[in-house]
């Protein structure tokens, strides 16, 4: 039988490659087969992904998506793709009371802005195959649940699922598929930099899940399978994540 | 910096507690108001008003106003 979740001959790029889940969605990716592309701003540790992705046609890309002229100079070095999956983000945690313009500005820019307007970039260019398919790494947070001092990432996630409907409506013709995948709490370098809530907060925050806190192997092989052709009559659908956690 | 400004801060971030009631000696976590919520109010205005970056962690191991304080100080002074 032909392997539904193959990822053979399939160019991918993977934003958010040098840490954490984008890391290993690279890693499981090149694993199913797909030439990988990874992007990230810090050297050593995208490096680093490179050398654990095998053999195969795989390169690194350095790029602050943040930066419309590193998105320009990444889209142009690229080849067309059949994969695209935007994990790069940041959280940062406010009461609604501390939220201000510059705050909010930050997060929109890294979460929402820079990876739809890389999807945008990649449109224009025509860089994306028929039959691509498109995942945002997106949260339960904004879109599921809501928790204390997440505001701004809540908002940035929300507007991700809320525009990714009408992007996978109008590429349906040419059967791009549009989807994300929104994960409860994975151990990731972001958990550390989450330093407002004390270990003892974490440990009980854990127990709320009934699965316990997902790992990052979670979330890339629900990547791979809707990257793969498996999921070819997949799009606009939001695939949740959380061990549980929204059940109860 | 000095103490009587800062316990001036941190005796904002509650509603119900009088400001009025609170010294560098109050035992903040031992009110009604005190929670997570609070907690995430009090790193936020530490940040915002001194630029330091005050953990979870930091607030769990204090038990007085100037607990909090003497950690911001030495995060300042490094
Ligand atoms: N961990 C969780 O519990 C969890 C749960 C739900 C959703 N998510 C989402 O999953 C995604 C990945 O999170 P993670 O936990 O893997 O976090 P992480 O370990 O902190 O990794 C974040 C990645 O984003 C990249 N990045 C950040 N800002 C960037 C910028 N301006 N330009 C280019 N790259 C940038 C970082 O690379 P450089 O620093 O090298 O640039 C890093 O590779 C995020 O979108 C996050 O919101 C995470």
């Amino acid at each position: 039988m032909i392997n539904p979740f193959s990822l053979a001959n399939k160019n991918i790029l993977v934003t958010g490659a040098s840490s954490g889940i984008g890391k290993q969605i690279a890693i499981s990716t090149a694993a199913m087969g797909a030439s990988v592309h990874i992007t990230a701003r810090d050297t050593n540790r995208l490096d680093n992904t490179l050398k654990q992705l095998g053999d195969g046609h795989h390169r690194h890309y350095l790029a602050d998506l943040t930066i419309g002229e590193e998105l320009d100079a990444l889209t142009d070095s690229l080849p067309n793709l059949d994969g695209l999956v935007l994990s790069a983000g940041i959280v940062k945690t406010l009461p609604f009371k501390f939220v201000n313009h510059t705050e909010l500005d930050t997060i929109m820019q890294t979460n929402f802005f820079s990876p739809i307007v890389l999807l945008n970039k990649l449109l224009r260019k025509k860089k994306l195959n028929k039959n691509c398919s498109v995942v945002f790494i997106s949260s339960i947070g904004g879109n599921f649940i809501g928790a204390k001092g997440n505001s701004m990432y809540s908002a940035s996630k929300g507007a991700i699922n809320a525009m990714q409907k009408v992007i996978a409506l109008e590429l349906a013709p040419q059967k791009i598929r549009v989807n994300n995948v929104s994960p409860g709490m994975v151990r990731t370098a972001m958990l550390e930099n989450t330093t407002a809530f004390s270990q003892e907060q974490i440990e009980n925050d854990e127990k709320n899940y009934p699965l316990g806190y997902g790992e990052v192997t979670d979330v890339a092989n629900a990547v791979i399978y809707l990257l793969a052709d498996a999921s070819k009559w997949v799009t606009g659908t939001s695939l949740l994540i959380d061990g549980g956690f929204t059940i109860q | 910096m000095n103490i009587e400004t800062f316990v001036q801060a941190f005796a904002e971030q509650f509603d119900e507690v009088p400001a009025v009631s609170f010294t560098p000696k109050t035992l903040f976590k031992e009110n009604d108001e005190w929670s997570s919520m609070t907690a995430l109010s009090v790193i936020a205005m530490v940040d915002e008003n001194y630029g330091v970056r005050l953990t979870g962690d930091d607030v769990r191991k204090s038990s007085t106003v100037e607990d909090i304080y003497n950690i911001v100080l030495s995060k300042t002074n490094a």
